[in-house]
């Protein structure tokens, strides 16, 4: 469960998140939608604690970014912009850093380790070097080594960016199947059909506030439209 | 917490094992830059001491059929004549030196053997160019063969006539030379200690670069500042691996120098080098307190720039900087003392430079030199943490 109430983050005169407060609750997908420079990556970095939020507070499993940041890290696992790698490091000694750096111990890790290989279908490149990943390759990886300490809660940002339609429904699938085990999962886009196709709630965000909130129906209803498209370009205001 | 240091250590010395650049700095060029240099700044100054001194060389002698004796003598100091120098007059001479066709030329006039038969005084016409530093030497060393033969000669006459020679030589110079051998290799191994430390900062520029601005850049950054460990124990687990690399440059340039000063003519400059394993040990052991303030003002300075490219021009400057206390005391001509092992980097370079003149160290010296270098890089890395911890640090 993550709860974010009356969030804000200045960035010297800029304002990057203002009031924004939303739910986004366990065994769900929750899309964070809004144009560039919204401030979904914000938000998702005061909620990894990397950032510290202005006002405001937020919760992930009941825990307080700002007063117990190393909590709050040991149970999420996030897939920031860009999905960074090591090049120098193969696939596996990627993976495996992280789930160090997070505590799990040796044999426990390596369990995992192969398993997610499988699930991830990452066999072909589990001990090649990541320099020569391809941008589905690498965003794989970056998914395993956020679920090697097998958080219950998933901060992605922007993860299908990049992705060919194949790796886009394996990826798809592979977040229902985390859904399914009661995991919550936050996930950010500026692509409205990738949301549509995968998140239970929708968070739609401009200019560092919330313009709607709520089920893709619900939405619906609510503008009176069917495409979901058309809200989104609605709420945000643009298009005029 | 530890154990998360470890693990930060372990992965950066692994990745940047794998690096070739960081391989090649660290590894080769830091440790084989020095000891290169050094063994062609010695192998220069014994070609120029034995050209002075040992090495037979050839000047033309204009007139050399009227002074056989002198030659005779001449040649027997190492200066021949040489054949077929083209020469015939005092001009022509002074035109090939001053071309600089020649260093020297010896002039003896056909009146030479009457003179001397005589009693009277003869006449050894010496050409040279006093502004050129290497026809100054050569007219130096003819100089003085011409006139130990004249003092010969002085001395056989007043034999003849029954007096002492030493009648005419009242004062006579004795001289004491104080340095030992060891001290003067000291003055060329003053170098030494500067490799020492350049080769161990060396070792350490990459890895600070690339644990912090580089990390950034690839952005693997934001994934590890969100893993539950503390951001103090990242920095201290990178600046650790760091360290390791520093260290392991440091030892290596040290074999190097153990292998490059064996072979190294040094008796021929009357110089004499204790820089055995039992010196590169010690060496070692004093620089080891310096690898991590190095490694912590790396860091630091890393931690504070935006780019990759950025730090790296930085640090260009940065690693200079210890360098600059060595320069100073080189200059000043600094003796060690209590108060100057305060000051890192030169209390080590004063405590090896001892050590290689084969000087006792005192132990309060080294105690005080370990612990302030090891205080001023824990200041270091509590300023680079600092750095490290701001939102910034994200770019």
């Amino acid at each position: 469960m993550i709860e974010i109430d009356a969030l804000s983050k200045r960035f010297g005169k800029i304002s990057a998140l203002s009031e924004v407060s939303f739910r986004a609750r366990d065994g769900r997908i929750t899309g964070l939608l809004g144009p560039n420079g919204a401030g979904k990556s914000t938000c998702l970095r005061v909620l990894s604690t990397v950032l510290r939020p202005s006002k405001g507070t937020a919760r992930l499993g009941g825990i307080d970014v700002v007063a117990e940041p190393l909590a709050v890290r040991g149970i999420i696992g996030t897939l920031p912009h860009g999905a960074g790698l090591y090049p120098h490091l193969t696939a596996v000694q990627n993976i495996r850093y992280f789930g160090q750096l997070c505590g799990v111990d040796r044999p426990t890790l390596s369990g995992r380790i192969d398993r997610l290989v499988q699930q991830l279908d990452l066999g072909d490149i589990a001990n090649r070097k990541a320099k020569g990943f391809s941008q589905g390759e690498r965003t794989k990886v970056a998914l395993a080594r956020a679920l090697v300490h097998e958080p219950p809660h998933l901060l992605l940002d922007e993860p299908t960016s990049g992705l060919d339609v194949m790796a886009v429904r394996q990826l798809r699938r592979r977040l229902r199947e985390l859904a399914g085990e009661g995991r919550c999962i936050l996930i950010s886009s500026h692509v409205m059909q990738e949301i549509s196709a995968l998140a239970d709630d929708l968070v739609i965000i401009a200019q560092g506030r919330i313009a709607a909130r709520g089920t893709p129906s619900e939405l619906a209803a609510r503008y009176g439209n069917r495409d979901l498209e058309e809200i989104f370009v609605s709420a945000v205001g643009g298009e005029s | 917490m530890i154990s998360a240091i470890l693990t930060v250590c372990r992965k950066e010395i692994l990745d940047n094992s794998r690096d070739r650049r960081t391989v090649l700095t660290a590894i080769l060029l830091g440790p084989l830059l020095g000891p290169i240099i050094l063994v062609m700044v010695i192998n220069l100054t014994v070609s120029q001491a034995r050209s002075s001194a040992e090495r037979a060389i050839h000047v033309p002698i204009v007139g050399a059929d009227h002074a056989d004796n002198l030659v005779a003598f001449l040649a027997s100091r190492g200066i021949r004549a040489s054949q077929r120098h083209g020469l015939t007059s005092i001009d022509e001479a002074m035109n090939a030196v001053r071309n600089g066709d020649r260093e020297a030329v010896v002039f003896i006039d056909a009146s030479f053997g009457d003179e001397l038969a005589s009693g009277t005084r003869a006449h050894v016409g010496l050409v040279y160019d006093v502004s050129d530093s290497a026809s100054s030497r050569r007219a130096g060393r003819i100089r003085g063969a011409v006139n130990a033969y004249s003092q010969q000669i002085g001395a056989l006459r007043l034999l003849a006539r029954g007096l002492d020679p030493s009648v005419v030589r009242p004062l006579v110079i004795d001289n004491f030379d104080v340095s030992t051998a060891d001290e003067r290799s000291s003055l060329l191994l003053g170098m030494l200690t500067y490799f020492l430390l350049f080769a161990t900062l060396m070792g350490g520029i990459y890895l600070a670069t690339d644990t912090t601005a580089g990390e950034r850049e690839r952005k693997s950054l934001e994934p590890l500042l969100a893993t539950p460990v503390p951001r103090s124990s990242l920095l201290l687990g990178k600046m650790a691996a760091t360290v390791v690399f520093m260290l392991l440059s440091l030892a290596l340039t040290l074999a190097c120098f153990m292998v490059a000063l064996r072979f190294m003519p040094f008796e021929q400059l009357g110089m004499s080098t204790s820089f055995g394993p039992g010196t590169a040990l010690f060496a070692f052991l004093v620089l080891t307190p310096f690898a991590p303030l190095g490694a912590a003002l790396l860091t630091a300075v890393a931690s504070f720039t935006k780019s990759y490219k950025e730090a790296q021009s930085y640090l260009g400057f940065v690693i200079l900087v210890p360098t600059l206390p060595l320069i100073v005391a080189s200059i000043m001509n600094v003796r060690p003392s209590l108060a100057l092992m305060a000051v890192p980097s030169l209390s080590q370079h004063l405590l090896i430079t001892n050590l290689i003149r084969g000087e006792p160290i005192e132990p309060l010296m080294l105690a005080l030199s370990v612990a302030s270098t090891l205080l001023l890089g824990a200041l270091l890395a509590y300023a680079a943490i600092r750095l490290y911890e701001r939102e910034r640090i994200l770019g």
